[in-house]
């Protein structure tokens, strides 16, 4: 998973090109999409709270926050929580650093929350996102939205808001660039490259 | 990192990683109610005190407590050391019992490094894995409270690197002066040592940092002091002529606490010793960061056991 959001493209070591599956204005037109989404689905709700899962994760749910209102939303505030504390996986790789953890003022509490992050596949990462979500707070219900949904689930976790589904295999690399930290807004698909 | 043992083996990354990680823990309990991490869920951690302590063994033990972690405690008084058993059977004897970390202070310079080489070796032979941590041995190292005293700097200075600290006072005696000297170097400041020619130790001259006999002339350029407590249980001959002429000569007064930038952040490992080396009007004061120093020192305590326990086995 974590090879996922490494997002420094260039398919060097597996000769092959990447193939591009959001372009620039691909990702903006999603993420105006998935803003329209999450008005329509939160219509009733009277306190949104955006939560991404660092780094690329948080850096979508900022922009959607922007969106939403730009689109005639309530602006939704917007935080940060990082699953490593909380991973089940902890044990099976070298020590992982911490990442950004800041909850908006006022907290989660009775608040329609929506996790936001770049990739999802097992699954792993929300459940962990989850409960250092619940640790914080009880939310009203918890909503989640990725960019790219590539399947291979390993938990029954679903998201509610996709971008774009992509039918996977294994060994393929899911590269999202954003350009706050990548300099250009891009998804691509690295063949054979994963484990 | 299998060990902390000395702050000489960490390098200017690993040691930030380790301020990075303190912090990001203390975000993550920020505000919340149950401040308690499932992350060492099923780890024993043990600490092993040879030493009177009260900040440094109850810091470790509610760090391994909000990180989910089962700890133990044991003293050299009231366990089978008073037996005569050796350090290396307790050590063992703790290892088979399923220690993850066990943590030791104790009176000779080294100790944790012995414990060290025999968890090395119990290791190859039997496949235990415990880390050791070390929480001061005699007048060498204390890692954990040079991290600490890092960390606190890094919230009050913004940076380490580029400033000029000062350590004031009894560096004969003080592991936290020599784990200070070589962590704060390793981060890029500039380190001062200010005490009388008795109370500094052989060999000074190679450590990286500058020595000074004149406390009134240091202060005006330093971005922060930090004072030693005179360590009087450790004082076998006559180091200075009184403890009131002491004062005079090296204790911080509100006059000297002036001479600091308005910046200047004044230090101190506890515990202290108020009239002595410090004056509790200066220990009292808004630049004193003696207690945020002691709330950090529980981060800094995840931060290790987070390094040390909770990744894969090297």
């Amino acid at each position: 998973m974590a090879n996922d959001r490494r997002g420094d493209a260039g398919g060097e070591g597996t000769g092959l090109p990447d193939h591009e599956l959001l372009s620039a204005s691909d990702v903006t037109r999603t993420i105006a999409r998935i803003a329209h989404q999450i008005i329509e689905k939160t219509a009733d709700a009277e306190h949104v709270v955006l939560i991404g899962i660092p780094t690329r994760g948080t850096i979508l749910a900022r922009r959607l926050a922007a969106a939403v209102a730009e689109f005639g939303g309530t602006e939704p505030s917007v935080g940060t929580v990082d699953p490593t504390l909380y991973r089940d996986d902890l044990r099976r790789r070298p020590t992982r650093p911490l990442e950004d953890t800041q909850f908006p003022e006022g907290g989660v509490d009775d608040a329609l929350v929506v996790l936001v992050d770049d990739v999802l596949m097992s699954g792993r990462t929300v459940r962990a996102a989850l409960d250092a979500l619940s640790e914080h707070g009880r939310p009203r219900a918890v909503q989640l939205a990725v960019l790219v949904d590539r399947g291979h689930r390993e938990l029954p976790i679903r998201a509610d808001y996709v971008g774009k589904n992509v039918p996977t295999s294994r060994s393929e690399l899911i590269l999202v660039s954003l350009t706050e930290i990548d300099g250009e807004d891009r998804v691509a698909i690295r063949r054979g490259a994963g484990e | 990192m299998k060990h902390l043992l000395s702050v000489t083996d960490l390098d200017a990354a690993t040691a930030t990683a380790l301020l990075d990680t303190s912090d990001r823990l203390r975000q993550a309990l920020l505000g919340r109610e149950v401040r308690k991490l499932p992350t060492l869920r099923g780890r024993t951690v043990i600490t092993m005190f040879y030493e009177d302590s009260t900040r440094t063994r109850v810091s470790f033990e509610i760090a391994g407590k909000w990180m989910s972690a089962d700890t133990v405690n044991v003293s050299a008084k009231g366990s089978s050391v008073s037996k005569g058993e050796s350090l290396r059977d307790t050590s063992l004897t703790l290892s088979a019992m399923g220690a993850d970390c066990v943590i030791v202070r104790h009176p000779a310079s080294g100790a944790a490094h012995r414990l060290a080489s025999w968890s090395d070796k119990d290791h190859t032979a039997t496949g235990t894995h415990t880390s050791i941590v070390n929480a001061g041995d005699g007048t060498h190292e204390h890692p954990t409270q040079a991290l600490l005293d890092a960390a606190t700097l890094r919230d009050r200075l913004g940076s380490v690197a580029g400033r000029r600290i000062g350590i004031v006072g009894d560096v004969l005696h003080s592991r936290v002066a020599r784990s200070n000297v070589f962590l704060l170097a390793t981060l890029g400041a500039e380190v001062v040592l200010i005490a009388p020619p008795t109370l500094l130790p052989v060999g000074v001259a190679e450590w990286p940092c500058r020595v000074s006999h004149e406390i009134d002339a240091e202060l005006p350029g330093l971005d922060a002091v930090m004072m030693l407590r005179v360590q009087a249980e450790r004082m076998t001959g006559g180091f200075f002529p009184s403890s009131r002429e002491y004062a005079i000569a090296y204790g911080l007064n509100d006059t000297r606490a002036a001479m600091l930038p308005e910046h200047g952040v004044v230090l101190h490992p506890g515990p202290m010793v108020r009239g002595m080396e410090i004056a509790p009007s200066v220990a009292d004061s808004a630049r004193a960061a003696i207690l945020a120093q002691v709330r950090n020192g529980v981060h800094v305590r995840m931060a290790v056991l987070y390094h040390l326990l909770a990744g894969a086995p090297e």
